[in-house]
């Protein structure tokens, strides 16, 4: 489903990214962790083409993302993505959030739009909150509507971004639980956190970041249990043990 | 105590004035909306990525800011028929009178202020806004018109009206090309009548309360925005 291929990026001379390379299959959970700085963030974002990087390729569903005639909006309309900081849009209330794209990008009608929003607040559990604005809402619900408005777009692929990051601790699980149900549901997901009990529990395979190389790519059983690398034996300590 | 004065002059003369006053008002308004049109179009190419939009966009900002506004309203009033002559061939041609030539005077210079107050605008909405906006398929054209410059426009409101207010005040630069503000209103009455310290005082009052009850509802605004944020 997911792609990358030697995926290399610079910052003028910085190299952020060496050589990555992995896959994410229909229906698998991939979890990407590592130091903050190891460029996590920036391989996700160049999924969806928000980064650009110059060396390598990544497919989407056989459709590359690099090459120059791809229709990156449409693309990107068929991969949700939630954010760290949720990036709900701050002027529209919660329903015209979940709306926005379904009208402007797939051409549904006002009312189609209208009721896949509720239907979907409803499974994150916010039919309450529809007419809010984002202001108005906890992180964690903010978060849940994120995940509502990507998944507006009946996307084949949904990319997390550290969704769980800027959430006070009461709040984690509410935006994991949601997290799960989708897995379990069978969606293709690749996501970026530190919630170690959240990759346990649904992940199929753990892929481990330091300094822009992917150092460690393996099933969740063996990433766990008897980790390479040094560097990801360290790293497991460190957040295991607190 | 004010002998020798005569205020009933302004009483007299006040329908005159509120004449120019309806010319100043109309002519900011006109050259407020034209100019933050043209403002964001400039604004969007000083942001673009091409050097053929960021360039001329830049150029044309740096020099309308670096003229005096008086200079630019001489241009437009004299030189635009001296170039419809030469365009059309024709020696009769007429130029475009002297209202339109301050109109469009005036939006092109308030329009390389606003750029420069839009641009910062449309900065200041967080990189996190364009990516969503963009990951969800939106395309630039959509993501600006219905993420960014919303949002960009919210934040600018209070810098745009304070623009506006000294847009208000350099709108009296018109008697330069023979219209009739309120302060040419003014200025023809003291002349006519010598009523000179009534009428100037009149004015300078008047621009007071203008300005003064405007800058007041910008505040107003300004607070009212951040609480509601």
């Amino acid at each position: 489903m997911i792609e990358i291929k030697n995926i290399s990026k610079w910052y003028g001379a910085f190299r952020v990214l060496t050589d990555c390379t992995t896959k994410v299959d229909k229906s698998e959970v991939v979890v990407v962790c590592g130091p903050s700085g190891s460029g996590k963030s920036t391989l996700i974002k160049c999924v969806n083409g928000l980064e650009p990087f110059q060396q390598g390729d990544i497919f989407v569903d056989g459709i590359s993302v690099a090459a120059k005639g791809t229709n990156l909006p449409k693309l990107r309309s068929r991969i949700g993505m939630v954010f760290q900081n949720f990036e709900l849009f701050p002027h529209m209330n919660v329903t015209d959030n979940i709306t926005l794209a379904q009208i402007k990008v797939l051409g549904r009608s006002q009312e189609e739009a209208r009721e896949k929003a509720h239907a979907l607040l409803k499974r994150v559990g916010l039919s309450e909150q529809a007419p809010k604005y984002p202001g108005q809402l906890s992180g964690g619900q903010q978060q849940r509507v994120a995940i509502a408005r990507a998944l507006a777009m009946d996307p084949i692929a949904m990319l997390f971004d550290e969704p769980t990051s800027a959430l006070d601790p009461e709040m984690i699980n509410e935006v994991l639980d949601v997290m799960v149900e989708l897995a379990q549901e069978g969606m293709t997901m690749m996501v970026v956190t530190h919630e170690m009990g959240f990759a346990r529990k649904v992940a199929h395979r753990v892929v481990f970041m330091d300094e822009g190389r992917i150092v460690e790519d393996a099933a969740k059983e063996d990433f766990f249990g008897k980790p390479r690398s040094e560097r990801a034996v360290q790293f497991l300590s460190k957040i295991l043990h607190h | 105590m004010f002998t020798g004065f005569d205020f009933d002059v302004i009483a007299r003369s006040l329908p005159y004035m509120g004449q120019g006053m309806l010319f100043s008002l109309g002519l900011t308004f006109l050259s407020m909306l034209g100019g933050i049109f043209l403002g964001t179009v400039l604004a969007l190419m000083r942001l673009a990525r091409f050097k053929v939009l960021n360039v001329p966009a830049g150029g044309y900002v740096n020099l309308l800011r670096s003229t005096p506004l008086i200079l630019v309203i001489f241009w437009f009033y004299f030189l635009v028929p001296l170039a419809l002559k030469k365009i059309s061939g024709d020696p009769y041609a007429q130029g475009i009178g002297p209202f339109y030539s301050a109109l469009i005077a005036f939006t092109m210079f308030e329009a390389a202020y606003y750029c420069e107050i839009i641009r910062a605008g449309i900065q200041s909405v967080p990189r996190g806004q364009v990516h969503a906006a963009y990951a969800l398929g939106l395309t630039y054209g959509q993501a600006m018109m219905k993420v960014i410059l919303p949002q960009a426009f919210r934040n600018m409101v209070p810098i745009l009206l304070t623009q506006g207010i000294i847009l208000f005040q350099d709108t009296s630069l018109v008697y330069v090309v023979g219209l009739t503000d309120f302060m040419g209103a003014a200025s023809k009455v003291a002349q006519r009548d010598g009523r000179l310290v009534e009428l100037y005082l009149f004015a300078a009052l008047i621009y007071f309360l203008f300005c003064f009850s405007a800058s007041y509802f910008v505040k107003w605004l300004q607070a009212r925005y951040h609480v509601g944020r």
